[in-house]
């Protein structure tokens, strides 16, 4: 129950945050809802069953407490590869500099914030290769090519 | 045959990718292994599939030699074999071309592409859905490189949207796994095999799975994602997505449908209905579109949706097994033509790219007096799309409107009557492409003479050079002998369908 009331607060939290603009936000989101996965994915195993698994020696009745080491493995398996992702996609948002290109599609002539220099070159850094324009001005025309076609 | 081959596909390309980091990115290290170590593994998923395709072998292979049930077990069939066949030809190609178009340039490229590829062919070796979920991170996350590779703003921007709704998928497939777990506590295919359609609560938790599934294949309703990212990747990885990442989805669809589900036509309704809205959404998405990979990769969605109709007649067969075979082997052959098709199709769209600088029809044209083998190619593959006998697509669709006939059931007709319509709606789109880009008068983008720009002289009579144009023609090719020589192929599906009808070879060596 209070496995399920998690999960519930934290998917609740989670598809709030993704459906905001900010990609910051979204990626806060995803943290939610990776959290709320890994706990159905242990309560999956037997919330009641905590005792230490995978002992060689144990009487029967400590057999039926045991844990499940399946799900904690899996959940392990799971964090490692959502952390990866998640720190991979905040690299993305710097990377842009500004991380909500859609108001530059429906509004061309509001004019690019400060951030955009600075985004040209921390996109060189997470590509490793200059864009074909050093300069912010040229990136955000490209942008703009790009949104139109 | 020693199973322990099995584990190879997914373990040369991630050892040579790892041995290519500390590579140096000069001469032709890169070149030579990369292409070398998919060459291999191609080789060895022909063996696979020679093993197999008599459809009474299913080779099983623990890693390691670890006890069944703990190890981490891989699995060829038929079907698994015939998709790494084919991922194998993708990859080799999409590598040659990418070292001719210079999308190769950075030195992580070709270790991420091989990185990409063993997440796939663990994908289709696996018999274990948490096994499927790492297989399919271990192939996303190159992915989610490779799509911004040295580019510019909007490379950027498609790939934090594709990065965030894969990492939806990811989290809702995860979630889904879970449930299965909870429900069964067991993850193992084997183990599973008609669970769902013995308990609704499964078939509900598996159901989690396929809507995960759903969006890695880029089904409508969430299909938003792909027409979104596919075009502004380099020509190249466009070209290597459309052929690995989306059939992933296309082939755990199936797998779970048939094993989990064994077929149940409880469901059928659901999946006919995706199939029909996908094939007709994709196609006049497509018309609405003005480059050539906006086109093609709006359109990849129509010809996702005529795969699902394999698994959607399946359910409809009503317990039939010939009919359900029929079915399923129509969605098989389907999803092998597609991608080598696409994948022709999007090598041409990057050679135009690469060569004129552009893929926006309104500034192309006439590129048929000046690439005249791209024109070949890009027509053969254009038609085989479209359905046009004697391409490998006319006898793909044939096959799909004749297996929705025999299956007799009004939902079935339906699909028969709009995979023809829909076929006529890819003609367009095919049209729209040869008529913007390769016949009419020379583009902006094509013009011989030097424009009046002042500054800058355009360089007379830009020809595409053959090592880009060289790939297409090859891709295109397979269509030629898969539509004149069909027989082969059709009897492979016909027996990889057979072993998804009767799963009992199947459960028999995955079930610990």
């Amino acid at each position: 129950m209070t496995a399920a009331i998690a999960v519930g607060i934290l998917v609740a939290a989670g598809v709030y945050l993704i459906l905001q603009r900010g990609l910051v936000r979204v990626v806060i989101g995803f943290v939610a809802l990776g959290h709320a996965a890994n706990i159905i994915l242990v309560s999956a195993g037997g919330m009641a069953q905590r005792g230490a698994p995978l002992l060689a020696d144990a009487d029967e009745e400590a057999v039926a407490g045991m844990a499940d080491p399946l799900p904690q493995a899996f959940v392990l398996t799971a964090i490692v590869i959502t952390f990866g992702i998640t720190v991979y996609l905040l690299g993305l948002a710097r990377a842009g500099g500004d991380d909500d290109p859609d108001d530059h599609v429906l509004d061309p002539d509001s004019g690019p914030d400060g951030g955009d220099g600075t985004g040209g070159d921390s996109e060189a850094a997470v590509s490793g290769i200059a864009p074909e324009s050093g300069e912010g001005d040229g990136s955000d025309a490209d942008r703009h090519a790009g949104a139109a076609t | 045959m020693n199973g322990g081959l099995l584990a190879l596909p997914v373990a040369v390309p991630l050892l040579a990718a790892a041995l290519l980091v500390f590579v140096p990115h000069r001469g032709a290290w890169h070149q030579v292994t990369g292409i070398g170590a998919s060459a291999a593994v191609l080789a060895l998923s022909v063996v696979l599939l020679a093993q197999t395709a008599g459809g009474d072998i299913v080779l099983s292979h623990n890693v390691s030699g670890w006890l069944p049930g703990v190890a981490i077990m891989f699995v060829a069939d038929t079907f698994s074999a015939l998709m790494l066949v084919v991922t194998g030809v993708i990859v080799v190609s999409c590598l040659a071309y990418a070292f001719a178009t210079g999308d190769a340039g950075h030195r992580l490229f070709t270790p991420l592409v091989l990185m990409l590829s063993a997440g796939v062919y663990g994908a289709y070796l696996t018999a274990d859905l948490f096994n499927l979920f790492v297989f399919i991170e271990v192939m996303l996350a190159p992915s989610y490189v490779l799509i911004v590779l040295a580019g510019g703003a909007k490379r950027v921007a498609a790939g934090r949207t594709y990065l965030t709704v894969n990492l939806l998928g990811s989290t809702i497939l995860l979630a889904g796994i879970g449930l299965v777990y909870g429900l069964a506590g067991t993850v193992n295919l084997g183990m599973l095999a008609g669970s769902a359609r013995e308990s609704t609560a499964m078939a509900v938790a598996a159901g989690v799975i396929l809507v995960a599934m759903a969006v890695k294949a880029a089904l409508v309703p969430v299909h938003g994602w792909l027409p979104r990212a596919y075009p502004f990747a380099a020509p190249a990885v466009t070209a290597l997505f459309s052929g690995l990442l989306t059939k992933v989805g296309v082939y755990a669809i199936f797998r779970i449908y048939a094993v989990i589900y064994e077929g149940d036509p409880a469901y059928g309704w659901i999946i006919i209905a995706a199939a029909l809205l996908s094939m007709v959404f994709g196609v006049l998405g497509a018309v609405g579109e003005t480059t050539m990979r906006g086109i093609l990769s709006f359109h990849m969605i129509s010809q996702i949706g005529y795969m699902i109709i394999g698994p959607g007649l399946f359910a409809l067969s009503g317990g039939d097994p010939r009919v359900a075979q029929l079915g399923l082997a129509a969605g098989i052959f389907y999803l092998l033509h597609h991608i080598l098709v696409k994948a022709a199709l999007l090598v041409c769209a990057g050679t135009v790219e690469t060569t004129y600088g552009t893929g926006t029809l309104a500034r192309l044209g006439g590129l048929v007096n000046r690439a005249p083998l791209l024109a070949v190619a890009f027509m053969v593959a254009a038609m085989s799309l479209a359905g046009i006998p004697p391409l490998s697509g006319f006898v793909a669709k044939l096959t799909i409107v004749r297996a929705a006939i025999v299956a007799d059931h009004w939902l079935a007709y339906v699909t028969a009557v709009a995979a023809v319509l829909v076929g006529l709606l890819t003609l367009l789109s095919m049209v729209k492409i040869w008529n913007g880009a390769f016949w009419g008068h020379d583009g902006e983008a094509t013009w011989d003479e030097p424009a009046d720009t002042g500054a800058t002289t355009t360089v007379a009579r830009v020809r595409p050079k053959f090592a880009l144009v060289a790939p297409a023609l090859v891709l295109a090719g397979f269509s030629v002998v898969l539509g004149v020589g069909a027989q082969p192929l059709l009897a492979a599906a016909e027996t990889a369908a057979a072993g998804l009808v009767d799963i009992s070879a199947y459960v028999a060596a995955v079930t610990p």
